[in-house]
């Protein structure tokens, strides 16, 4: 045993594969090839060279660069616009689909429940051409004001992310004592006031779990995106798919690094939301 | 209809007042709002773009924006032109490879969190999911700069060799099929990790240490009771992998060579720069039945591996 201190574990001896020198060895280099590329676009995002291999010391002038780049800046607020759009109407919509399916029978609810997960199974690329085909046939307008120009990557985004909140919801909504609503019933609430009061308090964590989700999602999309975004649309996804394309840079370093750290934030406040529930004695 | 007569139906145990007991209650207007809501947003803006595709798959192309419907089968038949055949089953080729170098990958590490002590179990499937919520284009992107000619892996290789007095040319690890199919694993990896630790984490571990006590070498305990105790896993996470690696065009565009084309690039020039869009949408409904008939395999692999071992 070369441990020096001898800690108190679950299984026994033969059961820690995870101690093992090889798998401790593979898990280390699947972590390493998971993360050694972004860490790598992050760090040389700080580096004072155009060239991206050798480092010649710490700046941030990619980022000052980035930041007085118009068009990446608009690109970068219109995809948050579009994110913030998609977590609020897909949160409202996969609640309600979750709840409907949840709490009452009707008839083809095999059919319903069915269909909410195909979003989620379908291939993006599909998802991403029936879009374009349905906005520019039935004549989406393609010149509306901002932001009403970015509807279209809005509208897809929550088609394609509501079903995922539903099933967050759902989950959450499997715990809940119904008798609860009924009580509430009994003692004179209306139906909207029951369900405020009770059950909306209940699947709270669920709500916001699967509004983060709906967020993360949404950036994190481009294929999508790159369907639905019409000519003078500009969003993040396509703007930098376009500088990817054309080179390896460090502004487009510095820009990404953004991105992941928006994301990496979102994710935070879902982790430490779900860390609070479990302290509190939820879930 | 009242939804409320008609009772509850999840929430099972929690609700126990026998059927008739429960008064019969106006739900209000609150769950027509709410099906309407929803309803309409998923018939409208999923549903509708959907049942355009798969009407113009049976369309024709006539000039440049004119699709008429002549209910044909001809774009289907054109799928199965030796052209697009090959590239169909490069792509069945692409993902069920990316599938595989993702199980052999990812096996040790769910063995590895599942056995991990319990308070860095979270950590660890943390830090498994938290690539995958990174966007794809940045991933796709950090992968270009590692693969590239004057890339991170070629500058290692170049130092080692330089050390070593050995020459060296850059090696072309971007724009061919292993560097589609490293792409691939790299943005899949999670789907193929969470099952797998799904299922080694309902195995009931008194099983190994029974093998153990029986006699089994621990190889043998290994490949007796930890494999086939995740082969549950195994089948959904292959299936989980392979599905949306057949239908990705992001990475086999970006890092993918010219004749590493799959499905999804095809559908898109089909699209946008080809102009034919029943073509376009016969190939993206093909797409959708494989993914389907890929998916509708889990339920029946399951049934079939969970009887003895």
């Amino acid at each position: 045993m070369k441990a020096p201190t001898k800690r108190r574990r679950a299984p026994p001896g033969p059961l820690d594969y995870t101690r093992r020198a090889w798998m401790r060895f593979v898990l280390l280099a699947v972590f390493v090839f998971l993360y050694a590329p972004l860490a790598a676009l992050i760090a040389f995002s700080f580096n004072d060279s155009k060239r991206n291999i050798v480092w010649r010391g710490f700046t941030t002038k990619y980022y000052e660069k980035a930041a007085a780049n118009e068009v990446l800046v608009e690109a970068f607020v219109n995809s948050l616009l579009i994110a913030f759009f998609t977590a609020a109407v897909a949160t409202f919509l996969g609640a309600a689909a979750a709840w409907l399916l949840w709490r009452y029978r009707f008839p083809f609810k095999w059919v319903c429940e069915g269909a909410v997960a195909l979003p989620i199974v379908i291939p993006e690329i599909c998802m991403g051409v029936a879009m374009l085909v349905f906005f520019s046939r039935i004549g989406w307008p393609d010149d509306l004001p901002w932001p009403l120009n970015l509807s279209r990557i809005g509208i897809a985004h929550v088609s394609f992310a509501f079903p995922f909140v539903a099933v967050v919801v759902r989950a959450r909504l499997a715990s809940f004592n119904r008798e609860l609503e009924e009580a509430a019933r009994d003692l004179g609430a209306g139906p909207w006031t029951a369900l405020r009061d009770t059950a909306i308090p209940h699947m709270r964590p669920g709500l916001v779990a699967g509004a983060l989700l709906a967020f993360i999602l949404s950036l994190d999309d481009f294929v999508i995106t790159f369907f639905t975004s019409g000519p003078d649309t500009i969003t993040f996804p396509v703007k930098v798919y376009s500088m990817v394309r054309f080179s390896v840079t460090p502004e487009v370093n510095a820009v990404s690094t953004v991105l992941v750290a928006v994301t990496a934030a979102a994710t935070a406040l879902a982790v430490g939301l779900r860390n609070r529930q479990f302290r509190e004695g939820f879930l | 209809m009242d939804p409320d007569s008609s009772g509850l139906t999840a929430g099972a145990g929690t609700g126990r007042r026998p059927e008739r007991q429960r008064g019969r209650r106006r739900a209000g207007l609150l769950p027509g709002f709410a099906a309407l809501g929803s309803g309409l947003w998923f018939l409208l803006f999923f549903l509708a773009p959907l049942a355009f595709v798969w009407v113009f798959s049976f369309g024709r192309q006539e000039g440049l924006i004119d699709i008429e419907l002549a209910w044909t089968l001809d774009n289907y038949l054109r799928a199965l032109d030796p052209l697009y055949l090959d590239i169909l089953l490069r792509s069945i080729w692409l993902a069920g490879l990316t599938a595989a170098v993702s199980l052999a990958l990812g096996l040790p590490v769910a063995v590895g969190i599942a056995f991990a002590p319990a308070r860095w179990k979270p950590l660890l499937l943390l830090l498994v999911v938290l690539p995958f919520l990174t966007n794809l284009l940045i991933r796709t992107y950090a992968l270009i700069a590692v693969l590239r000619t004057k890339g991170y892996v070629n500058a290692v290789l170049g130092w080692a060799a330089e050390w070593l007095g050995l020459p060296f040319e850059p090696l072309p690890l971007l724009y061919n099929d292993a560097a589609v199919v490293i792409g691939l694993v790299y943005v899949h990896m999670p789907f193929m990790i969470l099952p797998l630790y799904a299922a080694l984490e309902r195995m009931d571990r008194s099983l190994v240490e029974a093998a153990l006590d029986l006699g089994a070498s621990r190889a043998r305990a290994f490949w007796t009771v930890v494999v086939p105790a995740a082969l549950p896993g195994v089948f959904a996470g292959t299936i989980l992998v392979f599905v949306p690696a057949l239908g990705s065009y992001l990475t086999s565009d970006l890092l993918g060579g010219a004749d590493s084309q799959m499905i999804a690039n095809v559908i898109e020039r089909q699209f946008k720069r080809a102009n034919d869009w029943p073509f376009g949408a016969a190939l993206s409904l093909l797409l959708i039945y494989a993914a389907f008939g890929t998916l509708a395999l889990r339920p029946a692999l399951a049934r079939r591996w969970r009887g003895p071992r």
